[in-house]
């Protein structure tokens, strides 16, 4: 069994090239948007929008600048699937399609989806959409089949500038959590790394180092697994069915006797 | 980017659209129809069995209904099997904690016992021909076992799809446990009210009828008090109804559907005749938006 593996992002390396974008779509096969016809969404260099069926690498562009623009700063993430630890999707997933591969990655295979599209409402970070070409649900599998050929998967491969790194869990986030100290020293305080712990879904397999507060980053501050609702909202149901149940027995039963009685009287 | 509610607010939606909203009602009507039915079976007089008969007509071809929707929904239709059979391995698939898998198969069973209860009601009523089908009608214990089991599937069947919404990341959805119980009540509502439409179609006046319109009201107003819960629950999350959906919740689902036909119900002299058929039509309605509200305004945030 190999150890876990997974994504460290230092988003203060990234500098917003979206080769790993490139990457993925050229070794995953990915088609184009719209026919390969090119359209500006009007929000800053972000012309891939979101992560979806056909986009699984996502470059964030996010600008903090002043009215006057003197002042200001660029955030840049390159958001993926966070290959969760209690993974949300494969949780719900009602046909086995989704499953933990010996890396500890999250996999869906496409064979076996037939697009109910549960898993898409229940990832809290909006990773997995419908691929239109294979009409399944699909997302970043960690470049699985490099990973069983003993390669690093093609986005973390590409990245000029080790934004994206990838290897075990257990030595990227020694890796991670220096850089933080380091960043810390030279004055960035507000250096933290999002989903390393176990905390967060039990542990994010991608997870991230960030300078500002997650939801800037369009990350959800406390993610939380679907089933949380699973008992309550199971009890809750047991007592509308209890309810009506009386309701219908107390009106439906035969008072034949009762009410012959009360004629009698 | 301050100030969001909650953290199901960074999730995507599925686009469950129309067929699910559809599927939402026609499932409701089903498990709703068929558990009523039951109850007059079991609990109910003899000269009621033409009402029970009447659930069961409704319920089984609201199961087929229901089915075709949901593979219909796929985007992959021919693999609707998948649910139930895992199609690398060809073991059963099931996952008791993922309502959509429990559902699944309680589809299947529920669709089994209201196509028995079905046909027994075709015999009763001399439109099939099959002597062995009489074991299945009341009084029989076999046809009390039968609507005992599969009334409580039919309430599964009539509520999962709410515990099932629960068990997401989505806003408004994941954000309340009472969906689940709103659309039992809301089921029993919308079944009582489709059966006073046809009874009063074969102008039947059996004293189930008269039982049918007191429990379609008591189940409104117990509705009407799950679905203020549900708002409350809500909590801060409550402001993604400040939108067009939110109106369309309260005059659709709240004032037609549930306030105007309570009246009607308590006041039966203001519409003379058509006073019951249109409080249940209003039900009706009113539970179709309910269910269009909740699949579409939790999509569109």
């Amino acid at each position: 069994m190999p150890e876990p593996m997974g994504f460290y992002t230092d988003t203060t390396v990234c500098i917003g090239c979206k080769a790993c974008e490139v990457a993925c779509k050229e070794w995953n096969q990915l088609p184009s948007t719209n026919g390969g016809v090119n359209t500006l969404s009007g929000d800053s260099y972000d012309n891939t929008r979101r992560l979806d069926g056909i986009h699984w690498r996502h470059v964030k562009f996010i600008e903090q600048f002043t009215d006057d623009r003197k002042d200001g700063r660029w955030l840049l993430m390159s958001d993926v699937c966070k290959h969760c630890v209690q993974a949300p999707c494969l949780e719900v997933c009602p046909t086995g399609a989704i499953v933990r591969t010996e890396f500890d990655t999250v996999v869906i295979q496409s064979d076996a989806c037939n697009g109910c599209r549960d898993c898409i409402s229940a990832c809290p970070f909006g990773v997995i959409e419908i691929n239109p070409v294979s009409g399944t649900a699909q997302k970043c599998t960690l470049c699985y089949d490099r990973m069983q050929g003993g390669f690093e998967p093609a986005c973390s491969k590409a990245c000029p500038t080790n934004s994206i790194q990838f290897g075990t869990i257990s030595e990227l986030k020694g890796r991670a959590q220096k850089r933080v100290e380091q960043l810390h020293q030279v004055g960035e305080k507000r250096a933290y790394l999002y989903g390393a712990d176990e905390k967060m879904l039990g542990g994010l397999n991608s997870f991230y180092l960030l300078v500002d507060k997650p939801e800037v980053y369009g990350l959800p501050p406390d993610p939380k697994m679907p089933t949380r609702n699973l008992t309550s909202g199971t009890m809750f149901s047991f007592l509308g069915a209890l309810l009506v149940g009386l309701i219908g027995i107390f009106n439906f039963r035969n008072r034949g006797a009762a009410e012959r009685e009360e004629a009698r009287l | 980017m301050n100030g969001i509610p909650s953290s199901t607010f960074f999730s995507a939606p599925p686009d469950w659209g129309w067929l699910i909203v559809l599927y939402f009602f026609f499932g409701g009507l089903a498990g709703g129809c068929y558990f009523l039915a039951s109850l007059i079976d079991l609990v109910g007089r003899p000269e009621d069995r033409p009402l029970a008969r009447l659930g069961y007509y409704i319920a089984f071809p609201c199961v087929i209904v229901s089915a075709l929707l949901l593979i219909l929904d796929l985007t992959r239709p021919l693999r609707f099997w998948h649910m139930l059979i895992e199609s690398n391995t060809f073991q059963p698939m099931f996952k008791f904690w993922s309502p959509m898998s429990v559902g699944a198969w309680a589809l299947l069973i529920f669709g089994i016992f209201a196509f028995i209860c079905f046909l027994a009601a075709l015999v009763e009523d001399n439109q099939l021909a099959w002597p062995a089908g009489r074991k299945f009608c009341p009084p029989g214990t076999l046809s009390k076992v039968i609507a005992m089991v599969g009334g409580l599937f039919g309430f599964y069947v009539a509520g999962y799809t709410g515990v099932l919404l629960a068990v997401t990341n989505r806003p408004i959805w994941s954000d309340t446990p009472l969906l689940g119980m709103l659309f039992i009540v809301s089921a029993a509502s919308i079944s009582a009210a489709s059966m006073i439409l046809f009874a009063r179609r074969y102008r039947w006046t059996m004293p189930g009828l008269a039982a049918l319109h007191r429990v379609d009201a008591w189940v409104i107003a117990l509705e009407f008090v799950v679905l203020i819960a549900v708002m409350i629950s809500l909590g801060p999350v409550f402001r993604a109804w400040f939108s067009a959906w939110g109106l369309l919740l309260f005059f659709g689902v709240i004032v037609i559907g549930m306030l105007i036909p309570l009246a009607l119900y308590w006041r039966r002299q203001w519409l003379g005749d058509r006073n019951v058929i249109t409080a249940a039509a209003l039900v009706l309605i009113g539970g179709f938006i309910l269910r269009l509200v909740i699949v579409f305004s939790a999509q569109g945030v």
